[in-house]
């Protein structure tokens, strides 16, 4: 009854193409951004903040940025976690570099090095596709990984070949460092997501996000319709890499502070950020969310579940989470390929035609 | 995203019903799954079992019981962090991850939230130095401690002089297997002995490439800082290019029975480093009967007495010993984590309260200050003797050579502390 689009009358061109043509769905929206913002910052203890929300926050940029080039551009990569190094790196060497300048310029930074990187790497898209192009991004994964073991400049020489995020401050509040308060932990990341999802939002409705469209459903017809291929994939690249970058940064300077290139950033951070948005919904911004935030709180609702609740043992409940994320993982590709933001759309059809389906 | 806002909500209450009582809570940030269980769960399993046994016999420490609360962490920095987080707000007292990675990322944390951190034989060297590192304590031994005991009994076994020798080191590539790299470069200049570094990554089923490499060097010795999976595989591969097992020693992580049992009597003659030796502790028996025998035995109850059993032990009894020392000191029964830092800053052991304890000769005589966190730093070499799967001590403890080590310890934990803006002192 509340969600349809009858009554609410577009009177410009603008007003008819928003984001949200639905009047339910804008106020939604803005309730949870309303929510977001001044709410939970005042409710957020150091749990919250270092468990659930800022890996959320974190994985769902991440996330976004590889749904832009394997959701939106048709291009697998399996080098999420390489270039999450990256933007970790860029901005360890920006910090300890030019300690004066401000944080979150460092982060933007970090995030244009992995965009230049990423779209190096992108650049054998030109000439193989699918699993031939999953295997040479997987070469960029092991590759960078190795680098960033390798070569001692980029972790200054340090004896244990960690990087360690030192204290740095926005507007006199420390947002990295051991004494930062879960609330500007979780306002620093909440700010970066925002502005990452309403660039991509808007990115994926213009003539970029149409040519990539065009390339991921059939690139010689795009080619011959005029989308330049070079172009397209490699800005998918680019931009891909410049969310990953600016989640890597997150993830090693307000998330956990200090990072070692093989544990953190391994392949496991590429199947991750991959199931995420198989999961969530490839080629959905709100699928990038959903999947986060179901990879994220689903093994810790299951630990409490277990270990909290019922008492069980820790190694039991270990086991069983990887039993039920995979078990979870092929029910939906089986049940619902498009995943949880196909649910999310179909839920919506029927809000329109509830209380008289057809 | 409002989904997830009421699945929070939910969560959250089921957080507030396990409230706190008051008793002394250690946490135990074990690891049961993963490449790394094999070495997580004995330590893990000693490290408990030894407070149920002070709960069954003592009723605790000083009168307050202990209740130990274990998380998972597969030895994954995450879910260390998320471990972390889930149990200091219970009143933890003191924090043993058994994981490199996850003391670098606890360092800071346990420092600005004031609770005390005893990486035992891991971790941060640097940290030794208690002025820079109020908060973090690796007594008795570190890993600095240890490739200086290696070389110094290879130094014994080859009369004074390893003069155009070489030795390789075969290392975990990440923040554990790089630490001792500094100090074996600064022996190798010191001693006249060629250091060639051959690097395993995570999780270390993969070393056909390295052990190639050393069957066409042909290194006198190999040094090994492997953990998990990786010393199983090591020793196999080893065993597999016929290089001598007399000549191969693992530090103190690389050198547990499950680490040589899978390769058989190849393995016979490798070599470790400990700095628990394996013998017949009166403590465990008491274990057996009060414990075990009880039906509270953590994990299956089948890893009594082996190396890392007894290595989690020993922990526990250093980390109830501070605890009772924070008693002491303080007065109260029912301490702080700030007063146990204390207990541990203070802390001394003795042979006698070792015999006393039902655990002599298990460790070295240490007493901490708050200059020196490390301790003795002593280690003893041990050989595996497979016809009758034990590990036999070969030597005492050995001293490290100090005068390599202070000056790397200093240097290091200097530039921690001009990195973070510490000024170093004591509490």
């Amino acid at each position: 009854m509340l969600y349809r689009e009858a009554g609410d009358f577009k009177t410009s061109y603008q007003a008819d193409s928003q984001t949200f043509p639905i009047a339910f769905d804008r106020w939604r929206y803005w309730a949870v951004l309303v929510i977001a913002f001044c709410v939970v910052p005042f409710f957020v203890n150091a749990y919250w903040a270092n468990a659930i929300l800022v890996p959320f926050l974190i994985y769902a940029i991440a996330a976004i940025g590889l749904n832009i080039l394997t959701g939106y551009c048709g291009q697998v990569s399996l080098g999420t976690g390489g270039f999450m190094a990256v933007g970790a790196y860029a901005c360890y060497k920006l910090m300890t570099s030019f300690p004066d300048v401000s944080i979150v310029i460092h982060i933007i930074l970090a995030g244009g090095i992995t965009a230049a990187v990423g779209a190096t790497f992108g650049l054998p898209s030109l000439r193989i596709k699918g699993f031939y192009l999953a295997v040479a991004t997987l070469a960029a994964q092991f590759f960078l990984v190795w680098m960033f073991n390798k070569v001692a400049w980029f972790y200054n020489y340090s004896a244990s070949g960690q990087i360690t995020a030192p204290e740095r401050f926005v507007a006199g509040v420390a947002v990295t460092g051991p004494n930062t308060a879960p609330w500007a932990q979780y306002m620093i990341c909440l700010v970066f997501l925002t502005v990452c999802a309403l660039i991509a939002r808007n990115l994926t409705r213009g003539t970029i996000g149409r040519s990539w469209m065009a390339i991921r459903d059939m690139d010689i017809a795009a080619e011959i319709i005029g989308v330049n291929p070079l172009k397209a994939k490699l800005t998918a690249f680019a931009v891909s890499s410049f969310f990953i970058g600016i989640s890597g940064a997150l993830f090693f300077a307000v998330y956990l502070g200090a990072v070692e290139v093989g544990e953190a950033f391994g392949i496991q951070k590429s199947f991750l950020v991959l199931f995420m948005i198989i999961i969530g919904g490839l080629g959905s911004l709100f699928g990038s969310f959903a999947g986060a935030a179901f990879l994220v709180l689903l093994p810790v609702a299951l630990k409490v579940i277990g270990v909290d609740v019922l008492g069980w043992p820790t190694d039991l409940v270990a086991h069983l989470q990887l039993v039920i994320v995979g078990g979870l993982i092929m029910f939906f590709l089986i049940k619902e390929p498009h995943g949880l933001a196909q649910l999310w759309r179909l839920a919506k059809e029927k809000l329109r035609l509830w209380p008289f389906p057809y | 995203m409002k989904m997830k806002t009421l699945a929070a909500m939910a969560l959250a209450g089921s957080m507030a019903a396990g409230t706190a009582m008051a008793d002394l809570v250690i946490p135990d940030l074990s690891y049961r799954t993963g490449p790394y269980a094999a070495g997580g769960t004995p330590f893990s399993d000693g490290y408990q079992d030894y407070f149920a046994l002070l709960n069954a016999r003592d009723g605790g420490i000083g009168g307050e019981a202990v209740r130990v609360i274990e998380c998972e962490t597969a030895y994954n920095t995450e879910r260390g962090v998320e471990c972390y987080e889930a149990t200091k707000g219970e009143g933890a007292l003191i924090y043993q991850p058994l994981s490199t990675g996850i003391t670098y990322q606890l360092i800071p944390r346990a420092t600005a939230d004031n609770i005390p951190l005893h990486t035992m034989g891991y971790g941060r060297t640097s940290a030794a130095n208690g002025e820079v590192f109020n908060w973090v304590f690796n007594y008795p031994a570190n890993y600095w401690d240890a490739a200086s005991v290696a070389v110094n009994y290879l130094l014994d076994e080859n009369g004074g002089s390893l003069d155009g020798k070489t030795i390789a080191l075969v290392y975990h590539n990440s923040a554990y297997g790089k630490e001792p790299i500094r100090t074996l470069e600064e022996l190798s200049a010191m001693h006249g002995f060629t250091l060639t570094q051959l690097a395993v990554d995570h999780p270390g089923q993969e070393q056909k490439s390295q052990w190639l490499q050393i069957r066409r060097e042909r290194p006198d010795y190999v040094l090994m800082w492997g953990w998990g999976v990786m010393n199983q595989v090591a020793v196999q591969e080893a065993a597999n290019i016929g290089f001598p097992m007399e000549n191969f020693i693992g530090n103190w992580w690389a050198g547990a029975e499950h680490d040589v049992t899978p390769a058989g009597m190849a393995a016979n003659g490798y070599k470790s480093l400990n700095m628990n030796p394996v013998i017949d502790y009166p403590v465990l028996a008491e274990i057996q009967s009060l414990v075990h025998d009880a039906g509270n035995a953590a994990g299956d109850g089948s890893h009594l007495g082996s190396v890392l059993y007894v290595r989690g032990m020993y922990a526990a009894m250093l980390a109830a010993e501070a605890i009772a020392k924070a008693q002491e000191i303080h007065g109260v029964a029912n301490v702080t984590p700030a007063m146990v830092r204390d207990g541990m800053e203070a802390l001394e052991i003795t042979n006698a309260r070792m015999t006393e304890l039902g655990m002599e000769g298990i460790g070295p005589e240490f007493a901490v200050t708050c200059q020196n966190h490390g301790g003795a730093g002593q280690g003893l070499v041990q050989q595996w003797n497979a016809s009758s799967g034990v590990w036999e001590p070969l030597t005492g403890f050995i001293s490290p050579d100090a005068s390599v080590i202070a000056p790397l310890v200093a240097e290091d934990s200097a530039a921690f502390a001009a990195e973070s803006g510490i000024t170093p002192g004591c509490l």
